[in-house]
């Protein structure tokens, strides 16, 4: 096989641990994460090529999930920067700790001062650094550890400013710090960069990543998930609840509940005692998997009806 | 040897495939990159090349970048993944040339046609002309600036427009949360404040400040393009590719997003990216299918809300809605997303031509409806009304039946 320079990086990835796209799906699935086989093939190709994924979906279809089980299955550590508007590089890269550099230098001075330069000198090192996620991420890799997952949550929460930033930052994974110099990223980062479309993100972004969008789950996926992260729900009584949550998706909603919603649902009503679904119950739990009062109004008593219908058909 | 020759050549053909695919996805108007192909090359050798499914979702992973694309992908990758025999792409590559060809052909005759018509409108005064003479202009523009739209005839629409795209558009600006050195700023600049005192012997004597940014608001406009509209329509389109199109270098509005309506709802904003005008206004009366039918706007909001208005209201946007307000469908839904709209944006302004004439009252049905969630009701009906908007915009002020709500921003 023959390996493009630009390409070369894509050995650590492939020393990450996955021979192939199987080998992903078999351990999500360990990790309770079931993933589409597409979506299994673009976090295989993520790793291997060493390039961050952009992963882009309705609110609780399981973006951030990705992130958390890939981390536990590669055995790193998970670095979590949530986006929002006006995050800027004191609170995503790193700061300077003022309070003890002020300190130390009150300190020289109380001891009689000395030689003023290495006072600087001292005040900026990395004594008095506050790494933040971004920092934390590209130093991780260079301690000898597994590379870190970097998760950039949400990040059409953040404004273009950031996002320019961030353009830097995911292409060579290198930061500056005037005072002290270059930190490069000896093996890149896992990065993971989610978001929920409530602005578009530049192109040039999403082209550095690798893109995938996901979707919400077909009855048999969703069965399986249910089942493996509640546990508890006896099996017939999870397929009805997927039905249930499957036809209310098929519903004229503002908002379609997630996968989120459904293991909240599940929750819910195992927690209540439940083991079938009746009209009362369903009334009575509905907020739980819909949060608008417009799609809650919607849902009338013969809305009611027709889905607990659907729901005890097995036959959809 | 012979072998490797044969192994060399599949691999020549798989190369050739994978740029003739590129190509044939650009013909889709998805841009892919080299380096998107070159990725996708090492993609490949990653994959199992006998898994369809696998080779399809690798190439989408590199290749597309936008949910919108996918359909024409999905197309694409069919086809280059039955065109196994390399005679069969470059029938289809010969297919492509002559599509090609054709779009060229089209859009040569367009610009043809485009520069024939500024040709016509470029007779302007020259400088030595004499002073009545410009004068008399002048009050001829006066008068031009007051005439209703649906009045005006041949010379004087051209006048129109011209004028309309020397308009300068500019938001009233939201505060952002970002912060930037400020002055008059509220908070201090530990950084700056510590840098500066090292330079005075570790004595804080000057603090810096760093206040919020200002950002200018997104625009989100909505034209109605049915029927009784049709004599504002095709200038308000105009109107609305110069607020889409800023002449100078301080844009001043963030983002504008367009959307036109009559009984179902078009995103125009592609169409109108166009740099060329009346290319992207036959792009944009290409893509617009309902033109000159009937008025639902209430199932237009509805589209409008559901489907996008979370992705463009998000940074404190104002919203503008350009009709006369007859409208055919459900009423009732027509209030109940007005209100939706109103209470997801920043602002919610209503254009209507027909406020121009004196006696007009508003006592339609839609506008009855949708009264009581504008924050400003406005005429649209001649240049002198739109220099009014402007002023409007910019200044954010309110003269509103329904405001006094507190801003989103």
């Amino acid at each position: 096989m023959t390996v493009s320079p630009s390409f070369q990086r894509s050995n650590a990835g492939a020393e990450r641990g996955f021979p192939d796209v199987d080998a992903v799906v078999a351990a999500l699935r360990a990790e309770d994460y079931i993933a589409e086989r597409d979506l299994a093939t673009a976090i295989y190709l993520s790793l291997s090529m060493g390039k961050p994924i952009f992963l882009e979906g309705e609110p609780g279809v399981g973006k951030t999930e990705v992130a958390k089980a890939l981390s536990r299955c590669l055995g790193s550590e998970l670095i979590r920067l949530q986006c929002y508007e006006g995050l800027d590089v004191s609170t995503a890269v790193y700061e300077w700790n003022y309070r003890r550099q002020l300190l130390h230098l009150r300190g020289l001075e109380a001891a009689g001062g000395g030689d003023a330069r290495a006072a600087v000198d001292d005040v900026f090192s990395s004594d008095f650094l506050l790494e933040r996620p971004l920092l934390r991420a590209v130093r991780q890799s260079r301690r000898g550890e597994a590379p870190p997952v970097l998760l950039i949550d949400e990040l059409d929460r953040a404004d273009e400013e950031f996002e320019a930033y961030l353009l830097e930052i995911l292409a060579d994974f290198q930061i500056t710090i005037p005072e002290i110099g270059t930190v490069a990223a000896e093996t890149p980062p896992v990065a993971v960069v989610t978001s929920n479309r409530t602005r578009e993100v530049h192109d040039a972004l999403k082209r550095r990543c690798l893109y995938h969008w996901i979707d919400f789950p077909d009855y048999e996926k969703e069965v399986q998930i249910v089942l493996r992260r509640v546990p508890e729900a006896p099996e017939h009584f999870a397929a009805e609840i997927v039905r249930l949550v499957q036809a209310l998706r098929e519903e004229d909603l503002f908002k379609q509940p997630g996968v989120a919603e459904t293991l909240d649902w599940t929750n819910a009503l195992i927690a209540l005692d439940q083991e079938t679904l009746s009209d009362d119950i369903l009334r009575d739990t509905l907020g739980v998997l819909l949060k608008y009062q417009d799609d809650l109004d919607k849902i009338d008593d013969e809305a009611v009806r027709r889905l607990l219908r659907k729901s005890q058909s097995p036959g959809d | 040897m012979t072998e490797g020759a044969a192994a060399a050549a599949a691999r020549g053909h798989l190369l050739r495939n994978i740029v003739l695919f590129g190509r044939l996805l650009r013909v889709g108007s998805l841009d892919v990159t080299p380096t998107q192909l070159r990725d996708w090359v090492a993609a490949l050798e990653l994959v199992d090349l006998a898994r369809k499914g696998d080779v399809k979702a690798a190439a989408r992973a590199v290749l597309v970048s936008r949910r919108r694309d996918q359909p024409w992908f999905d197309k694409a990758f069919e086809l280059f993944w039955q065109a196994r025999d390399p005679r069969e792409l470059e029938q289809l590559e010969l297919g492509l040339m002559i599509q090609r060809r054709t779009e060229r052909t089209k859009r040569a005759a367009i610009q043809k046609l485009a520069l024939n018509d500024s040709d016509a409108g470029n007779d302007r005064p020259d400088d030595d002309r004499e002073r009545t003479a410009r004068a008399q202009l002048y009050s001829a523009r006066e008068a031009l600036r007051q005439k209703d739209f649906a009045q005006l005839e041949g010379e004087e629409l051209d006048e129109i427009k011209r004028l309309m795209a020397t308009m300068r558009w500019q938001l009233e600006t939201r505060r952002t949360r970002r912060l930037r050195p400020d002055r008059h700023g509220h908070r201090l600049d530990l950084r700056r404040t510590l840098r500066r005192s090292l330079t005075q012997g570790g004595e804080m004597v000057d603090l810096v400040r760093r206040g919020r940014k200002h950002r200018r608001r997104p625009l989100v406009l909505l034209c109605d393009i049915s029927g009784s509209m049709e004599p504002y329509s095709r200038l308000l389109l105009h109107f609305i590719y110069a607020v889409s199109h800023p002449r100078s270098v301080d844009p001043g509005i963030s983002r504008v997003e367009a959307f036109a309506f009559g009984t179902r709802l078009t995103r125009l904003t592609r169409e109108l990216a166009e740099r060329d005008v009346d290319r992207a206004l036959q792009a944009a009366a290409h893509r617009i299918e309902d033109w000159g039918g009937g008025t639902r706007t209430g199932d237009a909001l509805r589209e409008f809300n559901f489907t996008w208005s979370r992705r463009l209201l998000g940074q404190g946007a104002a919203v503008l809605i350009i009709s006369d307000g007859w409208d055919r469908g459900d009423i009732d839904l027509l209030g109940h997303e007005m209100e939706r709209l109103h209470r997801s944006c920043h602002r919610l302004i209503w254009l209507n031509p027909l406020l121009g004439s004196a006696d007009y009252q508003p006592l339609t049905r839609g506008i009855v409806a949708a009264l009581p969630h504008v924050d400003d009701f406005l005429p649209v009906h001649n240049l002198a009304s739109l220099e009014q908007l402007g002023d409007l915009l910019f200044s954010g002020g309110g003269s509103a039946p329904g405001s006094g709500r507190p801003s989103a921003g």
